[in-house]
C-alpha cells in the first residue's frame, strides 16, 4: 500500500458568517467525512489543523496552532480564508488579540497557496457592501496591498457550492491549478465556473418566447423579476444544490449573481430587471 | 485572584472572547466580548426593502432561516400583507424553518459540544487519526466520564450526525431552493410550489432524520445527562423570554411569553430596550465607537422590561411548560419525566441540551403535520406593493432564541433596519445598570477544577452562541 501524503490546511475565518463552512459540510461524494478522513485524490489527503468551528482545541490551545504552523511548516500548508478582511480600523475584527488583517497577512505569507473561499473572501462580498463600514476587502486585494505574493485562488459564491471547493482543491492537489490559462480574470479556476447560467437555464425556452414571470411563484423566465442569470458564471444549473435536490431558479427565485465580483452593490436592487449595460462584460469565465 | 482569557472560543459560530476572574476555584465574574463588527444594519440603509430579506440572511450561514423568517415577517408587516400570505405559504415557511431547527440542534450537540465530553485519545482502531487530531483538546482532557464503549458510540454518532445534518440541509433546499441562504422565502409567502414528488422526497428524508433523533440523538443526550447530572446545576440562569415560532391557526406552535419571575407575561416589542454602555457604539447605538473606554464588546445589551433574559430552547421550554397549549408542553412533560428533571432546572447546561433534544422531537412531529396539510395545487404567495413610507416588525424565535427585525421605509427605500438576535440577548455585556448578560451571569459563581477552561467552555457552548448574529 502506498503512503498517503497529507496537505496541512489552516482554515481561518475573518469577516464572514460561517456559511461557507456549513456549505462544505453539505458536500456529498466526497462528503465531509471523506474530506476529513480520507484521501481526496489518489495518494493525497487534507489534514485540517485549524478550523475554529470544528476543532476540539479552544482558546490558547487553538491559537498555538495558528502561531506554530506558519513557522514549523512554512511553505507547506494551504490557507483557506472564509470571510472578508476588515482594514478600516484595528478593532473591527480581532482573533486572539491580533487583528484579522494581521493574522491573514502572516498566515498567508508563510503558506504554499491561499484559497479565498466564498464571495466575501474573494471580492469583499456582503460586508463590503456600501458604505463598507469596516473597509472590508477580498483576500487577494488585501494581500496585494500589504505586499504578500503567495498565490491566491478564489472560490466565490454566497456560499460557494461544495463542489466548487472540492474541484478547486483537486486541481491544486494534482498540481494543475497553476497551468497557464487555468485562472480567469477574476481569480477563479475557469473550469469550475464554466459558463453563463442564462445559456444553460431550464427556463431559457421561456425567455426565448417572451414568457416572463411578473410576480413570485409565477411560471416563466425570471428575467423581469431581476434574474442575474445572464450575468453569472456558475454551474448551479448543472449540479444543483444540496445533493441536487433544487437550486435558486428551479425554486422560482431569480439568480442574485452571488458568485460574481459585483455581488453585492452592482447586483442590488436584487429584483430590478437587468440593464443591457449590466450584462456587458458578462461571461468572463469562458 | 487569577485572570483567564479564553480567546477564541471555538466550536461556536463566530468570534467570541470570554474573560474570567477566578479565585479559590470559583469564577467571580465574567465578561463576554464579541470580536467582529461588519455593519450590516448600515449596509441596508438606502437599499430596496425586499433586498433586506436576502441580505439579512447573510448575517449568519448556520441559521440563515432565522433571519429569512424574521425579515419576511417584518416585510409582510411593512407591506401590509401579513394577513394575505396563503396558508400553503405559511406551511412551507414552517417546514423550511423547521428543517433549519433540526439541522441546528443536531449540529450543536454532536459537532459543537461533544468534544467537551468525549475523549478522542480513547478511540480504538486504526484510521481514526484525523478524527483524533480534529477533536483533541490539545491539553489534558478534564472530567471525562463515559465508558470506553460509550465514548466510542458517541464518536460514531458524531460521524453519523454529519450525514444527518446534511440531510436536514437537503430538507431546507427541497422547498427553499438551496442552503445555506435559502432563496424561496419572500415577502408574501414562498416562490416555490412543491409537487407531490417533492413532498414525498421531503417526507422520507424527514422520517430518516426523525429516526436518528429517536434512536441516537435523544438517547445520547439522556445518557450524557445521566453521566453529567451535576450539569443541571451548572451555568444557571433564572429569567427567560420567547417570541414564539411557527405560525399556526392564529397562534404559534411554540408559544411566546416571558418569565421574569412569577407568572408568564406577554412579550411586547415596546418593552425591548438596548443599552450600549459596555458596547463599542456611540449613544445613538448605531455608529461604531471602537476603543470606547468603558466598552468591551461589539454585542449590545438588549433588555426586556429592563431584565437580562436567557433566550433559546430552555427559555421556550420554561414558557411552554407554564402555558395551557398542547404540543411542545406535552413532549417536554413526557421527556422531563423520563429524565427526572424539573422545569426549574432547565436554565442550566444540562437543561439547555435536554430542551434542544426534546424540542427537535416536537419540531419533527409538527413538520409531519404541516407536510400532510400541504396542497400542491394551492397558491404559495400573495402579491405586494412597496409603500413609499412605512414601517414593520418581525418577531420570531429561532433555534438559538428570540429574534427581532425592524424596518423603516422612506421614499420607497430602507431608511433604517434593526436586528436584535438571540445571541445579542444571551452574550450581552453589562447594561447601564451594571447588570451582566445571561452568559456572564451563568459563568459567575461556577466552581472550577483547574484553570476554568473546561467548565467555562461547557457553559458558553450550552447557549449555542452565534456571534455573527449577535453583532451584524
Amino acid at each position: 500500500m502506498s503512503r498517503t501524503s497529507t496537505l496541512p490546511v489552516i482554515w481561518f475565518q475573518a469577516a464572514g458568517c460561517t456559511g461557507c463552512s456549513i456549505s462544505l459540510m453539505n458536500a456529498d461524494y466526497p462528503d465531509i467525512q471523506n474530506l476529513i478522513l480520507d484521501e481526496i485524490v489518489p495518494g493525497q489527503a487534507l489534514s485540517m489543523l485549524f478550523h475554529a468551528t470544528l476543532m476540539g482545541r479552544t482558546g490558547r490551545a487553538s491559537l498555538e496552532v495558528l502561531e506554530r504552523v506558519p513557522i514549523e511548516r512554512r511553505g507547506e500548508y494551504v490557507l483557506v480564508v472564509e470571510g472578508a478582511v476588515p482594514t478600516a480600523g484595528k478593532e473591527y475584527g480581532v482573533v486572539g488579540e491580533r487583528t484579522m488583517a494581521d493574522r491573514t497577512a502572516s498566515l498567508a505569507g508563510s503558506a504554499l497557496a491561499v484559497l479565498a473561499l466564498g464571495s466575501c473572501a474573494s471580492y469583499g462580498g456582503i460586508p463590503a457592501g456600501a458604505p463598507n463600514p469596516t473597509g472590508c476587502k477580498g483576500v487577494a486585494e488585501f494581500l496585494r496591498d500589504v505586499g504578500v505574493d503567495t498565490p491566491v485562488i478564489n472560490v466565490p459564491g454566497c456560499p460557494p457550492h461544495p463542489r466548487w471547493f472540492v474541484e478547486t482543491a483537486a486541481y491544486v492537489l494534482l498540481g494543475k491549478a497553476s497551468r497557464p490559462g487555468m485562472v480567469d480574470e477574476v481569480g477563479r479556476l475557469s473550469a469550475v465556473y464554466p459558463g453563463l447560467i442564462h445559456e444553460n437555464c431550464p427556463r431559457r425556452a421561456d425567455f426565448d418566447v417572451g414568457r416572463f414571470a411578473r410576480s413570485f411563484s409565477e411560471e416563466g423566465c425570471l428575467y423581469e423579476l431581476g434574474c442575474k442569470g445572464p450575468y453569472t458564471d456558475a454551474s448551479c444549473w448543472e449540479h444543483r444544490w444540496n445533493g441536487g435536490v433544487n437550486w435558486c431558479i428551479q425554486a422560482g427565485h431569480p439568480c442574485v449573481a452571488c458568485c460574481e465580483p459585483e455581488f453585492l452593490d452592482r447586483v442590488s436592487p436584487l429584483y430590478r430587471k437587468l440593464d443591457p449595460d449590466d450584462i456587458a462584460g458578462a461571461g468572463r469565465g469562458r | 485572584m487569577t485572570k483567564l482569557s479564553i480567546d477564541p472560543i471555538t466550536r461556536i459560530e463566530g468570534h467570541l472572547k470570554v474573560e474570567l476572574e477566578v479565585e479559590d476555584g470559583i469564577i467571580l465574574s465574567a465578561r463576554s466580548s464579541g470580536a467582529l463588527y461588519r455593519g450590516l444594519e448600515r449596509i441596508l440603509v438606502g437599499r430596496y426593502p425586499l433586498d433586506a430579506q436576502k441580505i439579512t440572511q447573510r448575517i449568519c450561514g448556520v441559521c440563515p432561516l432565522a433571519h429569512s423568517t424574521a425579515a419576511s415577517l417584518c416585510l409582510d408587516d411593512a407591506l401590509g400583507i401579513s394577513e394575505e400570505v396563503p396558508r400553503n405559504g405559511l406551511l412551507l415557511r414552517n417546514l423550511i424553518f423547521g428543517a433549519n431547527f433540526l439541522h441546528n440542534h443536531i449540529l450543536h450537540f454532536y459537532h459543537l459540544s461533544l468534544a467537551d465530553y468525549v475523549d478522542p485519545e480513547a478511540l480504538p482502531g486504526a484510521g481514526t487519526a484525523p478524527l483524533v487530531q480534529l477533536l483533541s483538546p490539545g491539553t489534558a482532557a478534564e472530567d471525562r466520564r463515559f465508558s470506553e464503549q460509550e465514548n466510542q458510540r458517541l464518536v460514531e454518532n458524531y460521524v453519523l450526525a454529519l450525514t444527518m445534518r446534511r440531510k436536514a440541509q437537503e430538507l431546507v433546499a427541497l422547498f427553499g431552493g438551496k442552503m445555506p441562504h435559502d432563496m424561496a422565502i419572500v415577502p408574501g409567502g414562498v416562490t416555490y410550489s412543491p409537487d407531490l414528488g417533492d413532498i414525498q422526497a421531503f417526507r422520507f428524508r424527514l422520517q430518516e432524520i426523525a429516526r436518528f433523533l429517536e434512536e441516537r440523538y435523544i438517547p445520547d443526550v439522556f445518557l450524557w445527562l445521566e453521566r453529567y447530572r451535576d450539569h443541571l446545576e451548572l451555568g444557571r440562569t433564572a429569567v427567560f423570554a420567547s417570541f414564539g415560532v411557527f405560525p399556526e391557526d392564529g397562534g404559534r406552535a411554540i408559544p411566546a411569553g416571558a418569565l421574569l419571575g412569577g407568572e408568564v407575561v406577554e412579550v411586547r416589542a415596546d418593552d425591548v430596550s438596548e443599552s450600549v454602555d459596555s458596547s463599542w457604539y456611540e449613544a445613538d447605538s448605531v455608529s461604531p465607537a471602537p476603543g470606547k473606554a468603558q466598552g468591551y464588546s461589539w454585542v449590545k445589551a438588549p433588555r426586556l422590561g429592563g431584565r437580562a433574559c436567557e433566550v433559546g430552547p430552555a427559555a421556550r421550554a420554561r414558557v411552554a411548560l407554564r402555558l395551557n397549549q398542547n404540543g411542545l408542553r406535552d413532549v417536554l412533560q413526557a421527556g422531563l419525566g423520563g429524565a427526572d428533571v424539573a422545569a426549574e432546572q432547565l436554565g442550566s447546561v444540562g437543561g439547555r441540551h435536554l430542551c434542544r433534544a426534546l424540542e427537535a422531537r416536537f419540531v419533527a412531529q409538527a413538520m409531519e403535520g404541516w407536510l400532510s396539510e400541504l396542497d400542491p395545487d394551492a397558491p404559495v404567495a400573495c402579491g405586494h406593493e412597496i409603500p413609499a413610507q412605512g414601517s414593520g416588525k418581525g418577531l420570531t424565535d429561532a433555534p438559538r432564541g428570540a429574534l427581532g427585525h425592524w424596518i423603516e421605509i422612506e421614499a420607497g427605500r430602507i431608511a433604517a433596519y434593526q436586528v436584535i438576535s438571540p445571541t445579542t440577548w444571551n452574550a450581552s455585556p453589562r447594561d447601564a445598570g451594571g447588570t451582566p448578560g445571561p452568559l456572564e451571569e451563568a459563568l459567575a459563581g461556577t466552581r472550577v477544577r483547574g484553570a476554568g477552561h473546561t467548565e467555562a467552555g461547557r457553559i458558553v457552548r450550552s447557549f449555542d452562541p452565534c456571534l455573527a448574529c449577535a453583532v451584524q
